[in-house]
């Protein structure tokens, strides 16, 4: 419970209308998109602007009051779930495109604005804003950015990191700062914005972004290559980047999730098939073409059983929101999915592969397995419910099996959900105990007395799997 | 206000009657926060979204919270449009969910004595008998041809109603006179090469204050080779006892009309009005633990047709000719028929077919307009804020005419004409209403 001190404090920055500390509407603010981790706010606050961030920021740094900065809610790790109580920071007012420069080609924003409503006045334009996570039609821009988050057009054009070039940022103890800014190079000291990407909150609260726009690709080309062997689809991966082609996006989907997707979506997906990829081209006619002709011989070589071309827009379009949609479909199968995003380098990705269905096996586990293939990013997911304890134990063990085989091949246990609360006791199995001692100066440097998202990201314990059972 | 007793007693509801399964099936993805009308008009409160309300649910069930005013609050103010569920891949039902929490809270409510007297008449006196509807119709048709309409409206007294109630009394439709409400047909036979024997859902209000559509329904029906049965014995859907928390009532009119329909030989039920069909439809799930009516109403449910649906199934619109004047026409999804019947490209099939209108299909025309029931009367502050949103859409169409396929739905479009000062240069009007212009 905030005092009354603090509470009085809040609702004279930002006034009545914006602070909530209703049970119900603390309530909605208690979880996100990652099942087993709901934790009650105490209080919900929506500043209109970055001043008043900031003075947010001075009253919570002053009593030690926790501070949860949330899109969405869209997130996988459990990022924006207040796991330590205190404040949950709204942009429902902070939600607007400042400017759009297209002498610069870049977008300037404020944190709350709908990923999707960005693309779309991008696009108007001619522009094009590549990272495409799967929530894109409700996750926010600031919400992307703490997250780092990916998406199916990751392989060729990288994930939000490589667009973000410009920050305005309210430190914890209310100073304002700016990083970066419309600039092609700029190495006027440390670089602070990529440390604040996917910093999941727990350095700073993001108010404004300068994102960096490309030109729009002239053409694009969606296919789906089909296999009754699973380890040839995922060879047929690295073999087509070893063909020195890169793709925009290629994807992969098992036969369990084709059959969930297929129920949700009904556009007629193979089910009879082990495996799908599904792959997409882009840019000049002729470069696409030429490239689609290649993945396809590829493909071919590595046994695929049948090659499909999307004949419209349409059609790639309903193939790329199935594939969006496949995480919440796989709760068609049960009522709790748990999935990972263990990344490996895609040299590696066949072994993986592999190596989940070997997991899956051995704990007797239903386990639908998609991802960008292309990434080396694979997001098994486990259909499971959570009031069945022992299973819960099994699905655990699983998990932490794939995490020590990722990082044994070379990879990490996270490529872009981020860590969280859900996978910071295994971080230390990535970043060693030094690696952490490093991150954790930094963190210390910025917020000292721990205000921003604690319990994100540093363990209190590592390995030993936290669950917060809802 | 809900006593504390009363939240006990609710509480202990939720724990005992709400499905579980369906609760944990909401893997909170958010993917259905963007088609969320109230959760966007509140300025993206999650309170008043699909995935917040469903967590309110378990979390009443959890015990982690009461049921209080707020969580009261926020169902109150859910449209009940459903769709979240189209939009869902984990295929959560909320309108389920809805339904039975909506139902245990009024249950378990004491209200006041008036309240409780309205809802006796509507639920119980009124719409189950469809001699008292014709009445009710009937006096409606008496106020609007005595002249005491006209007076009403002069000497100002209908000022004394709130603004949209009395722009509502505006815009209903002049209805037929007792008489003719009396004489329906009970059995039609084919104009054309019979291709179906159909039983026709003539609904309550439908068969009364809008029994011209019924009549350009059953007309296009027979048009299209349709042998077509309408039997006395059927009665109110029961859609709006099911929304409002009277679920009780609503199977007791599933049951009759059930039995009505089921001995007829007809190949489909045919209705005309999303908000019925869509409370049809949904018969299995209403009689799924009464061993009695469950199969009975699952064979009934296999029938439901909207009538959009038939008349492209059996190429009505390819076998006859279907012109109308110049004009710009949009069309509005009724929610019901869209997210819960799944009919969306009949109705806009049937449209691009007549010659001589340019169909242009607004935006958004899937979001609800804030019709929904009797939500225009009792939340009727959100409900203007989406009937002006659709307004905004509806003209930048620049068209003269509104479709729609649900008598709510068409009382909204004409109230947010009326509201917009463009009678007389808009219309709003039911599919097949226009259909049955276009044979002419």
């Amino acid at each position: 419970m905030l005092s009354n001190e603090v509470k009085d404090k809040l609702i004279s920055i930002v006034t009545k209308d914006n602070f909530d500390d209703s049970k119900m509407e603390r309530l909605v603010y208690s979880y996100d998109a990652t099942p087993n981790f709901q934790s009650m706010p105490d209080a919900v606050v929506s500043p209109r602007n970055t001043e008043e961030v900031s003075e947010i920021l001075k009253i919570c740094n002053q009593y030690g009051v926790p501070i949860v900065p949330r899109g969405s809610g869209t997130n996988l790790c459990a990022g924006t779930c207040p796991t330590e109580g205190g404040v949950v920071l709204l942009f429902k007012h902070m939600n607007q495109i400042l400017e759009i420069d297209e002498e610069n080609l870049t977008i300037t924003v404020q944190p709350g604005v709908i990923t999707l409503d960005l693309i779309n006045a991008i696009e108007e334009k001619g522009l094009f804003y590549p990272p495409d996570p799967s929530s894109m039609k409700i996750s926010t821009i600031g919400g992307n950015i703490n997250e780092n988050s990916g998406g199916l057009r990751g392989l060729k054009y990288g994930v939000t990191r490589d667009y973000v070039i410009g920050l305005e940022a309210v430190l914890p103890n209310g100073d304002i700062i700016r990083t970066g800014g419309k600039l092609a190079k700029d190495v006027a000291g440390y670089d602070l914005t990529r440390l604040f990407v996917g910093s999941e909150g727990t350095l700073v609260v993001i108010t404004e972004a300068t994102l960096k726009l490309i030109p729009m690709p002239e053409t694009r080309k969606t296919m789906l290559a089909l296999y009754q062997d699973l380890s040839a689809a995922a060879r047929s991966v690295s073999k087509i980047i070893a063909n020195k082609i890169i793709p925009t996006t290629l994807e992969f989907l098992d036969q369990a999730t084709l059959k969930v997707v297929e129920d949700y979506a009904q556009i007629g997906l193979p089910t009879d098939v082990q495996a799908v990829l599904l792959i997409e081209q882009d840019g000049p006619p002729e470069v696409v073409e030429r490239d689609i002709e290649k993945i396809a011989e590829v493909c071919k070589l590595e046994n695929a059983v049948s090659i499909q071309i999307a004949a419209t827009e349409e059609e790639a379009m309903a193939l790329r929101t199935a594939r969006r949609a496949a995480l919440s479909a796989v709760a068609r199968l049960a009522p709790t999915t748990i999935l990972e995003d263990a990344t490996v380098p895609r040299s590696e990705i066949a072994n993986m592969v592999k190596a989940i269905n070997e997991i899956t096996e051995k704990y007797q586990l239903t386990i639908c397995t998609f991802g960008h293939a292309g990434d080396g990013n694979l997001h098994p997911t486990c259909a499971t419910d959570a009031r069945n304890h022992e299973e819960m134990e099994r699905v655990e063990k699983a998990f932490a099996e794939i995490f020590e085989k990722a990082i044994e091949l070379g990879g990490t246990i996270t490529g872009e959900h981020g860590v969280g609360a859900m996978k910071a006791p295994y971080l230390e199995w990535k970043l060693k105990k030094e690696g952490i001692a490093a991150m954790m100066g930094i963190k210390q440097a910025f917020d000292p007395n721990n205000i921003m998202n604690p319990g994100k990201v540093f363990a209190k314990d590592s390995k030993k799997r936290v669950v917060i059972t809802r | 206000m809900t006593t504390l007793l009363e939240q006990e007693k609710i509480q202990q509801q939720f724990k005992e009657r709400m499905n579980e399964d369906e609760l944990l099936n909401c893997m909170r993805c958010g993917f259905c926060l963007p088609t969320c009308p109230t959760y966007i008009e509140s300025g993206y409160k999650e309170s008043h979204s699909p995935r917040g309300r469903i967590a309110m649910m378990k979390a009443v069930v959890d015990g982690i919270v009461e049921p209080d005013e707020d969580f009261e609050r926020s169902l109150e103010l859910c449209l009940g449009c459903r769709a979240c569920e189209p939009v869902c891949p984990s295929g959560v039902n909320y309108g389920h969910l809805l339904e039975e929490a909506r139902d245990i809270i009024n249950q378990n409510k004491k209200h006041s004595l008036p309240v409780r007297a309205v809802r006796k008449t509507v639920f119980e006196g009124l719409f189950p008998h469809q001699n008292r509807m014709r009445t009710m119709v009937g006096l409606l048709g008496f106020y609007q041809r005595s002249g005491i309409q006209t007076l009403a409206r002069k000497t100002g007294y209908l000022g004394l109603l709130p603004d949209n109630l009395a722009t509502m009394e505006k815009v209903l439709p002049k209805v037929p006179t007792m008489k003719e409400m009396k004489n329906r047909p009970e059995h039609l036979p084919a104009l054309s090469e019979k291709v179906h024997k159909v039983a026709f859902f003539s609904g309550c209000l439908m068969d009364t204050m809008f029994m011209k559509t019924n009549d350009s329904t059953m007309k296009l029906l027979q048009l299209a080779g349709c042998e077509i049965v309408i039997p006395k014995q059927q009665t109110c859907c029961g859609a709006l006892h099911g929304h409002s928390g009277e679920k009780d009532g609503a199977k007791e009119l599933a049951k009759r009309n059930i039995a009505a329909f089921e001995d007829l030989g007809a190949d489909f039920i045919i209705t005309n009005a999303g908000g019925c069909g869509a409370f049809l439809v949904d018969y299995d799930h209403l009689l799924k633990d009464d061993p009695a009516w469950s199969e009975r109403a699952v064979a009934f449910k296999a029938k439901i047709k909207d009538i959009s649906e038939i008349l492209v199934a059996v190429s009505f619109h390819k076998k006859v000719k279907l012109e109308l004047p110049p004009q710009v026409i949009t069309y509005q999804d009724s929610c019901h028929l869209r997210n819960v019947m799944k009919t969306a490209s009949a109705p806009r099939t049937l449209l691009e077919a007549i010659e001589g209108v340019q169909f242009k299909e607004m935006k958004e025309a899937d979001r609800c307009c804030g019709s929904a029931g009797i939500y225009n009367i009792v939340e009727s502050e959100m409900s203007m804020v989406m009937l002006d949103y659709k307004m905004v859409q509806a003209k930048a169409t620049h068209a003269t005419t509104i479709v729609t396929a649900n008598p709510g739905c068409l009382l909204q479009m004409q109230l947010g004409i009326e509201r917009e000062g463009l009678s007389g240069k808009m219309r709003g009007v039911h599919i097949v209403d226009l259909l049955a212009e276009a044979v002419k």
